[in-house]
């Protein structure tokens, strides 16, 4: 059984709701990522989903996308990014690790390399932001050869039929776009939210994640009541760049503890769901 | 790619999947596919419908002037010697070049899907001043989104659109130019896409967009071929066209790409030269690549992240180019070439000197090629080049690499 699988099987049975953490590799500094991985996994992140910076990262928002400069701008490569799975898994070998970027970085590396090269270094599953179903054919073939999970988007706008034939060929989980917008935007509309989760339960066995518009332990406990899963993203990114900024001589290890604190807040309002 | 290349080639694409040969394609965050869906089959319904298409025939021909009038450069051919050198006169378009042909039409589709909000990205300022322009007529809301470099060198064609109505929206994000504009327009599309139309300025993007913006700048070709006829008596030997994204290259070539005796130039900005990589040229100096919702030619670094580019002219400081003429590249249809910033230049007061006509300086790059070109001509040859906007937006530019001050 995959990580991925095996973590939602083991939750189900303890009737708990999985927290996935966002980070950018990189970001804030090129070396410490490996050490922010694991305090994350201490404060309660049951999957890691990694950030690969890119020059052009469309749908983030702005809290984000100066995550993905940040990265560049410490010389951050796709390359980088495999290389501190490798390193994480050294100490880890449990937690699901979920990719998360764009297209052409990959394209550059060759599917098939990256696919190969992503699962040597530990790489449980996918997400292309801009490679939707209609595009993604080959690296999900090529992630297939390997047994990484390519994660499929639903958003908002997704029509009915297009849920269907998108839960057909997901795999690990389904990544529930909670609003139209980009990273750390928009309000949260739980029950709207929940009506979809409704349409996507009625497709798919697969454990449904939801992220987007996340910030606190308070909107994570609402999410949780309907979801399988939460993402937080930007607002762990939020807290890392208010410290930094809060307190200039501040050290990485005070600047993740940032992220680390809001992210045990945040797994106490999971765990405090009711489903 | 060994393609063979025939008449019929060319009306196969894009296929259904938005594809010319390995370019172009739907390469968007899930929120926007149906959004593109939605748009691909309106106007698959509307582009042979007849009164959609009279609307924007008589929108064309007394909004925008059409057709524009085809000009012998009879003075500049005397003194580059060679072939003869004919103008495609789009810088007397309405608002100053081609850019207005697409606007016109896609804020008609806006308006048959009752959106009443449009966003536009702009470089050169000329696509948002068109985007501008229409929303006024209609009475629609728009917001365009401009890198802050480019509003600092396009400070006139800024004011422009705040006088029309819109406001512009300075983008602060990566190199603050073309490429950022068009990053942060798909991010508002993302968040408003229930209630606003994304006008595209150029033949790239996600389909349908370079299929759309192609056959609406398609009139450009059209016009020049029917006018090479009549005034030349044949079809033209060559045409020459600048290509940023390649909106105006694609209009002028697209009608004649079956008139497999023609050739075709599309110019790119070579900016300090193509030696230094500080230009702007994907086709003639690039690779393969995924940006901006097409798979293209594209400036790019070994790790797959988009580099800045430079150009003396914003409206071609573009790291992507359009699929189909990533295509028309590779099947050797057309031929990319570039021209430099100082080339461009020159032939900017060349053209202003001998003919009394100032061109955008995208556009120089365009006249630069067509000139050496021409000069390895006969004069029994006739190229056409695209005089795709007037000069008026770069004056402070140029007055500002010469060291004057107005």
């Amino acid at each position: 059984m995959s990580r991925l699988a095996g973590l939602f099987s083991k939750l189900k049975e303890q009737r708990r709701r999985a927290l996935i953490s966002y980070v950018v590799a990189g970001d804030p500094s090129p070396s410490g990522t490996v050490d922010l991985l694991h305090r994350l996994v201490a404060a309660g992140a049951d999957v890691l989903e990694v950030g690969v910076p890119f020059s052009d990262p469309m749908a983030e928002g702005l809290v984000i996308q100066l995550g993905h400069e940040r990265a560049l701008a410490n010389g951050m490569t796709l390359r980088g990014v495999l290389d501190i799975v490798t390193e994480f898994r050294r100490d880890d070998t449990e937690t699901p690790i979920v990719m998360m970027g764009y297209a052409n970085p990959i394209e550059r590396f060759g599917y098939e390399a990256f696919a190969e090269a992503g699962a040597l270094a530990g790489v449980d599953g996918l997400i292309t932001v801009d490679l939707p179903p209609e595009e993604v054919d080959r690296l999900d073939e090529a992630l297939l050869q390997v047994a990484i999970d390519n994660i499929f988007l639903i958003s908002p706008t997704t029509p009915e039929q297009r849920i269907k034939s998108i839960v057909s060929r997901a795999r690990g989980f389904i990544y529930c776009v909670a609003v139209k917008g980009v990273t750390g935007s928009g309000q949260l509309d739980v029950a709207e939210v929940a009506e979809r989760i409704g349409v996507i339960r009625s497709m798919t066995e697969l454990p449904i994640a939801v992220g987007f518009g996340i910030k606190d332990a308070e909107s994570a406990k609402r999410v949780a009541d309907v979801a399988d899963a939460v993402v937080v993203g930007s607002a762990l990114i939020d807290e890392m760049v208010r410290k930094s900024e809060a307190q200039v001589d501040a050290e990485e290890i005070q600047i993740h503890g940032a992220a680390v604190q809001l992210l045990e807040r945040i797994r106490a309002g999971v765990d405090s769901s009711h489903f | 790619m060994t393609v063979e290349v025939t008449p019929e080639l060319f009306e196969s694409v894009p296929d259904a999947h938005g594809r010319f040969g390995q370019f172009g394609g739907k390469f968007v965050a899930e929120t926007l596919m149906s959004a593109l869906a939605d748009l691909e089959a309106l106007y698959g319904s509307l582009k042979s419908d007849p009164a959609f298409l009279s609307e924007f025939d008589r929108d064309l021909a007394y909004y925008v002037g059409r057709p524009s009038p085809l000009y012998e450069a009879a003075r500049l051919s005397d003194e580059i010697g060679g072939a003869r050198i004919f103008l495609k006169r789009e810088d007397l378009n309405h608002t100053g070049a081609h850019k207005v042909n697409n606007t016109i039409g896609q804020a008609l589709l806006a308006k048959y899907m009752g959106k009443q909000r449009v966003i536009a990205e702009t470089g050169a300022g000329q696509h948002g001043v068109a985007s501008a322009t229409v929303a006024a007529r209609l009475g629609l809301q728009c917001h365009v989104f401009m890198g802050e470099e480019d509003i600092r060198r396009q400070s006139l064609n800024v004011y422009r659109m705040k006088l029309l109505g819109a406001e512009v929206v300075p983008v602060t994000s990566g190199s603050r130019t073309l490429k950022d504009a068009m990053n942060e327009a798909m991010r508002d599309w993302v968040t408003n896409v229930d209630n606003t139309f994304y006008i595209i300025g150029t033949v790239a993007g996600p389909h349908p967009y370079p299929m759309l913006v192609r056959d609406f700048q398609s009139v450009i070709g059209r016009e020049a071929r029917a006018q090479s006829l009549s005034q030349a008596g044949k079809l033209p030997d060559a045409l020459v066209a600048c290509v940023g994204g390649g909106s105006n290259a694609i209009g002028l070539f697209h009608p004649f790409l079956q008139d497999l005796g023609v050739e075709m130039f599309g110019v790119e900005a070579g900016g300090k030269g193509l030696g230094t990589g500080q230009h702007a040229a994907p086709l003639s100096a690039g690779s393969p690549g995924v940006l901006h919702g097409n798979r293209t030619y594209l400036m790019q670094d070994d790790d797959g992240q988009i580099l800045e580019t430079h150009s003396v002219s914003a409206g071609l400081d573009y790291p992507g180019v359009g699929p189909e003429h990533a295509w028309l590249k590779d099947i050797g249809r057309v031929k990319y070439v570039s021209a430099d910033d100082e080339e461009a230049l020159a032939a900017f007061h060349r053209l202003t000197r001998i003919e009394g006509i100032m061109p955008a300086l995208e556009t120089a790059h365009a006249l630069a090629y067509a000139e050496k070109l021409a000069a390895e001509m006969s004069p029994e040859q006739h190229i056409i080049v695209n005089l795709s906007g007037r000069g008026d937006k770069d004056i402070l530019t140029v007055a500002a690499l010469e060291g004057i001050e107005v």
